[in-house]
């Protein structure tokens, strides 16, 4: 491993234990929350940056994702299934014997049975690889804005279908989700005292998927990926199948979402529509934009920052129209990304000289 | 057996007939050009045979076997590389990685052991790296494989792109107007290139607008105008055939 590919990681590392140890010194540790919120949105970031960057594809259905992940594990965790099993349920009987399902109370005292949150986050998973290979198949054959129009009507359909089911609970989405205990000891929650723990637990989590992201970009079908985003059908010439390789990076993206809507709507306890919505895409679509496209460390700085901005509630009531304003300005201004203005690459490169 | 066997192949544009019922057939160690004036179908022709357009109408065999209908990288994989009229190189790369794309063939590597870092990719990316030095090597440019490849000279970047389709180890190389852009030392470098390539056993089919250069070069020459064939022979016959001095003066 060459030092051009170790030293970010490193310095990754780094900054997210850095970010930890400043909150707490400053006697902060309140912010842990929006930073924590903020890395899962960063796996989220940094799949559509593959996606975008990399493959040079336009995703603005990636809240779909996300929401199919939370909502898969909010409603599997939030199902009772008490009655079902007294009731002599096939497959909840079944489930029981190989030890599937959690018991708990619920606030109320009442009596719960509900999915096991890793064969929820399994099934999760699996449903949004299938769905991601369903829209990717057809949709990827299309370009520019039409994929975007395309991935945009995928997302609504999944936002107008959350906020129409009941099962999903309709405008007011699904709450009271239990915690997600990856190991003894480590639980996804919301509770206070688990806070720096949860910190960690999205981090570690987030430094893996960049860990395996940085690999790909950094191998045989990153290359390829770099040479599909630049001439495609010179690309397709060179023996490369653009189709599968732009499909796969899709639904390796998709599942990044879906991760991180599983893990997020733990730690929040709930899912709402507004996570599945259109400006949440266009949110995230912003971000990647800003952080340069095909830069995953200027996404995940950028995306770190002004989620946690937004979430800090910064951007007051106008913290869709930041997104948008700051799209449009992107676009205009900086199309490969503020990381790539003069004024930096100078910053840069004097910094190097020295 | 031929190498290629290209039959009645046809395609239209609406109602402008691209390509008019071509036949030719491209034997095995050769180098065989395809001439003819601007707008003749040239271009339509080999992106007919490397699987970039779909024919109308006609067939295309390479090694026995049928090719037509195939996507380019199922027919790239299949033996056959070729390069771009208007240079295509991919943005941002260097010529090296540039040419250890054109080795994704030969490679195997895919997302799971790239995600992974696998060891067995080390190996493998080591392999790619060795092997497209030793194709700019080849070419001669191998002082510019760390120069980002748009950024180099015309005449550098055609060998960049002669690397990147010889990656590939082709059996068939179709070469779309190589020298196009090119001065006449860069062109005569270019010509002794595809001598070199067909030197290492490997099949060349080339498209070209000049005259000189292919007469040169080229075993068999066959004349497009206005999509149909008019002619076929060897260099000399070309020279002395009444229709092709008639279009060629006539332009
Ligand atoms: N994609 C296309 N759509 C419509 N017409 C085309 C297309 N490609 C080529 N043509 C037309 O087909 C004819 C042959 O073009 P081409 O194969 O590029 O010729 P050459 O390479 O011999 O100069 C020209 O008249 C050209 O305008
Ligand atoms: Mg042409």
């Amino acid at each position: 491993m060459d030092s051009k590919k170790t030293m970010p990681v490193l310095i990754f590392a780094v900054v997210l234990v850095a970010l930890q140890v400043a909150t707490s010194l400053s006697g902060r540790d309140y912010y842990l929350t929006q930073l924590t919120m903020s890395l899962y949105t960063c796996l989220l970031i940094s799949g559509l940056c593959l996606v975008m960057g990399y493959a040079g594809q336009l995703s603005l259905g990636h809240a779909g994702f996300f929401a199919i992940g939370g909502y898969t594990s909010a409603t599997l965790t939030t199902l009772n299934l008490t009655s079902a099993l007294e009731g002599g349920n096939g497959l909840v009987v079944l489930l029981a014997k190989l030890g599937l399902l959690v018991s708990g109370t619920s606030l109320f005292g009442e009596e719960l049975l509900y999915v096991q949150p890793w064969l929820a986050f399994v099934l999760a998973i699996v449903i949004t690889t299938v769905v991601a290979f369903l829209v990717g198949i057809p949709v990827l054959k299309l370009k520019g804005h039409y994929l975007a129009m395309a991935t945009l009507g995928f997302g609504i359909i999944i936002y107008r279908v959350v906020l129409a089911v009941e099962i999903f609970g309709e405008a007011d989405g699904i709450s009271d989700v239990p915690g997600f205990t990856l190991l003894p000891g480590l639980t996804i929650n919301g509770e206070m005292d688990n806070r720096v723990i949860n910190y960690y637990i999205a981090a570690g989590v987030l430094f893996l998927g960049v860990l395996l992201l940085q690999n790909l970009i950094y191998s045989r079908v990153g290359r390829a990926l770099r040479a599909i985003h630049g001439a495609e059908d010179a690309a397709n010439a060179m023996g490369i199948n653009t189709s599968r390789y732009k499909l796969y990076t899709f639904v390796i993206s998709a599942i990044f979402a879906a991760v991180a809507g599983v893990m997020m709507t733990h730690y929040n306890g709930g899912i709402a529509p507004a996570d599945a919505g259109v400006m949440k895409s266009v949110r995230y679509v912003a971000i990647v934009a800003i952080g340069g496209m095909a830069s995953l460390w200027g996404a995940l700085s950028m995306g770190a920052v002004l989620t946690f901005l937004s979430l800090r509630g910064m951007f007051g009531s106008y913290d869709d129209a930041v997104f948008g304003v700051i799209l449009i300005t992107i676009m205009l201004f900086a199309p490969h990304g503020i990381l790539q203005l003069p004024f930096w690459r100078k910053f840069k490169k004097s910094a190097k000289d020295e | 057996m031929a190498l290629l066997e290209v039959t009645q192949l046809s395609k239209r544009f609406g109602g402008l007939h691209a390509v008019n019922d071509v036949s030719f057939t491209v034997q095995e160690g050769t180098i065989k050009a395809v001439i003819g004036p601007n707008g003749a179908g040239k271009t339509t022709l080999f992106n007919l045979i490397s699987g970039t357009l779909a024919a109308n109408e006609g067939m295309v065999e390479f090694r026995g076997q049928a090719i037509h209908g195939l996507k380019p990288f199922q027919i790239a994989r299949a033996g056959m590389a070729r390069t771009f009229q208007n240079i295509k190189m991919f943005p941002g790369m260097t010529a090296l990685e540039n040419v250890m794309v054109g080795l994704h063939p030969r490679s195997v590597a895919g997302f799971w052991a790239g995600m992974l870092n696998l060891p067995s990719t080390w190996t493998e990316e080591k392999r790619i790296k060795e092997q497209a030095m030793d194709l700019l090597a080849l070419l001669e440019i191998e002082q510019f494989a760390h120069v980002e490849a748009a950024s180099l000279a015309f005449g550098q970047q055609r060998a960049v792109e002669f690397a990147r389709a010889l990656a590939s180890e082709p059996r068939l190389l179709l070469l779309d107007e190589p020298a196009a852009g090119l001065n006449i030392y860069e062109t005569a470098e270019v010509a002794r290139l595809i001598t070199k390539i067909q030197g290492r056993g490997i099949t060349v089919l080339l498209v070209e607008h000049d005259m000189s250069l292919v007469m040169d070069i080229s075993d068999e020459i066959v004349v497009l105008s206005f999509g149909e064939r008019i002619a076929e022979g060897t260099p000399r016959e070309i020279q002395n055939n009444k229709d092709v001095i008639q279009i060629y003066l006539g332009e």
